[in-house]
């Protein structure tokens, strides 16, 4: 019985890196890309989770807890940040109904 | 740091104090709070120590910017009017906590021994700013400035941390002194190449929430939908908060890498003092144009962000305060007019709504003008000690075509904030005397009178940072 740390260094860490680099830029494009607000909003938290499986990996190659403790904090705090932007999202819904973040050009001279 | 868990102690018992008190009171009882807060700051002058597992660290400089930064949230909550139309249906309170749980999250910021707490830091800080920025519910300009402002934040959030992650798998440390010792100690040729990436994308991030070109494009927008009296926190708090953990990390940690990143730095300095200088230039409203004034602002003190001198330190600080004063100043004379002439002209923000103040209200004129004078570095105004320091400190250390150009920017800076005096004194127009509340008129002249003293006595400031 292999533990989840051994588990994760069997797959070389450039691996990880190249991983979530790629799910980071999918991300990044997709927030340049889409007009639809929950999208945009889905593609921030790829982004987030790119980040968290990096540390994760960090964190068992190097056998460092606070990488990990750090992804807790990313978690709570992108919790916190849905919250919130679903809020936005509604408020916004409620005025306009739609969610389509190109409607939103009023602040433009 | 004991200043950290009074502010959030008080923000929650801010949330009660709703249900029984009117706006007036709570108000009040905020500044008090704030006051409390900055002497429980103040108690830890000269003991530098390390908190919460070595996470938070106070030290001289960092208590100086949580003073600004207190200071700062002082004379918002000072010039704060209601919310809205009425007290009744806005409840007030929450505003008021809100905005002293901001200030925890901007204390976390300037303190940080540690990646997590900058990150925590950041996101309070954030968080509570998307929320006040949307605050104007049916307020379609406000919606528009919180989605923006809460999409560009959240993707600069996830950059951060992707190069905090980044530079965690390189120096196996979240410890701010840890990696600074790492990177010193080690040659940068046997780092992993990863660790370059992760310290640009720090910067980046950090440079996003300074609003330095080419990351300013929410800025404008986001500082002319929110809710003036928030563009006012924005523009002097958030800028503030994240220009220092911008300085401490990049000058303090990052110094060893300074053949990384100090050219890309150099260059979004001059870009951000000619775009933001430029661009301020056509704006015809005045909230614009001090968004785009603040974007200037953050060229100047990016000039500074190389330097490894004790006395650079001071002049950010001073620069910070100088800046602080006048833009809330300018913020508040807005608040007062734009709300004056809303039932009148159409787009109450223009300069055009400013025309003719001078006659019936010369006071508001002359914080005002000002405040404009401190913003564009006339002398006898703090905003002129502030540059003269960060451009001899600048040009001391054999960086000449940067000051250069941020002289010959704030040439053009004159232009545009002369257009409010101009306005003010010259032009003809019909505003009758505006009610001014009695608490708002104290601070309006505590921060013109402010500005005015550390223009002719400098050193009287200079000196304690």
């Amino acid at each position: 019985m292999q533990s989840i740390p051994e588990i994760i260094r069997t797959i070389p860490l450039t691996n990880y890196i190249m991983l979530s680099s790629a799910l980071f830029c999918i991300g990044i494009l997709g927030v340049l890309t889409r007009r639809n607000a929950i999208i945009v909003f889905m593609a921030i938290e790829l982004m987030l989770n790119a980040v968290n499986l990096l540390l994760a990996a960090f964190s068992s190659y190097y056998s460092d807890p606070s990488g990990q403790i750090f992804v807790f904090f990313i978690m709570a705090v992108a919790a916190a940040e849905v919250a919130v932007g679903l809020a936005i999202i509604v408020m916004i819904y409620r005025n306009i109904q739609s969610i389509d973040i190109g409607v939103l050009n009023k602040l433009k001279n | 740091m004991t200043a950290i868990i009074a502010l959030s102690l008080f923000g929650i018992s801010n949330l009660f104090l709703g249900f029984w008190f009117p706006r007036k009171t709570i108000q009040l009882i905020t500044l008090l709070f704030l006051v409390v807060s900055m002497a429980l700051t103040v108690s830890d002058w000269n003991h530098e120590l390390l908190w919460f597992g070595n996470m938070f660290r106070t030290t001289n400089t960092s208590i100086n910017f949580s003073l600004i930064i207190q200071l700062a949230a002082f004379f918002v909550v000072a010039f704060s009017k209601a919310f809205g139309q009425d007290d009744e249906h806005t409840h007030p309170a929450e505003y008021y906590a809100i905005m002293l749980f901001s200030v925890v999250g901007a204390i976390l910021m300037v303190s940080f021994d540690h990646m997590i707490v900058l990150f925590v830091g950041l996101e309070i800080l954030s968080v509570a700013m998307y929320v006040l920025t949307g605050s104007d519910k049916r307020n379609l300009r406000s919606n528009e400035a919180a989605i923006k402002y809460f999409l560009m934040g959240s993707f600069t959030t996830g950059i951060l941390l992707f190069g905090i992650t980044l530079v965690y798998g390189a120096t196996r440390s979240f410890y701010i002194s840890n990696i600074g010792t790492i990177l010193t100690s080690t040659a940068p040729e046997s780092m992993p190449s990863f660790l370059f990436i992760g310290v640009l994308l720090i910067i980046v991030g950090l440079l996003f929430k300074v609003s330095a070109a080419p990351f300013h494009f929410w800025t404008p927008d986001v500082y002319e939908g929110a809710p003036t009296i928030f563009t006012m926190f924005m523009s002097t708090i958030v800028k503030t908060a994240s220009f220092a953990a911008l300085f401490h990390l990049v000058s303090g940690i990052f110094g060893s890498l300074y053949t990384i990143w100090v050219l890309p730095v150099y260059f979004i300095s001059m870009l951000t003092l000619v775009v933001g200088n430029i661009s301020a230039v056509y704006q015809q409203s005045v909230k614009r144009m001090l968004a785009f004034s603040s974007i200037s602002h953050a060229g100047y003190l990016l000039l500074t962000v190389s330097s490894k001198q004790i006395s650079t330190t001071s002049s950010i600080l001073y620069y910070s305060l100088s800046y602080t004063l006048a833009t809330v100043v300018a913020f508040a004379v807005l608040i007062l007019v734009s709300e004056y002439q809303s039932a009148r002209v159409e787009k109450p923000e223009n300069f055009s709504s400013f025309e003719g103040l001078a006659k019936n209200n010369p006071g508001l004129a002359l914080c005002f003008s000002i405040s404009m004078l401190s913003l564009a570095g006339i002398p006898l105004t703090a905003g002129f000690w502030g540059k003269f320091f960060i451009f001899s400190d600048t040009f001391s250390r054999n960086i000449i075509y940067p000051v250069i150009l941020a002289i010959l920017m704030s040439a053009v800076g004159i232009y545009y904030y002369f257009k409010g005096i101009i306005a003010v004194y010259l032009k003809a127009g019909e505003i009758e005397k505006i009610e001014v509340p009695a608490l708002f008129k104290i601070a309006l002249w505590t921060c013109t009178l402010g500005t005015i003293i550390l223009g002719i006595y400098p050193s009287l400031v200079k000196s304690v940072f």
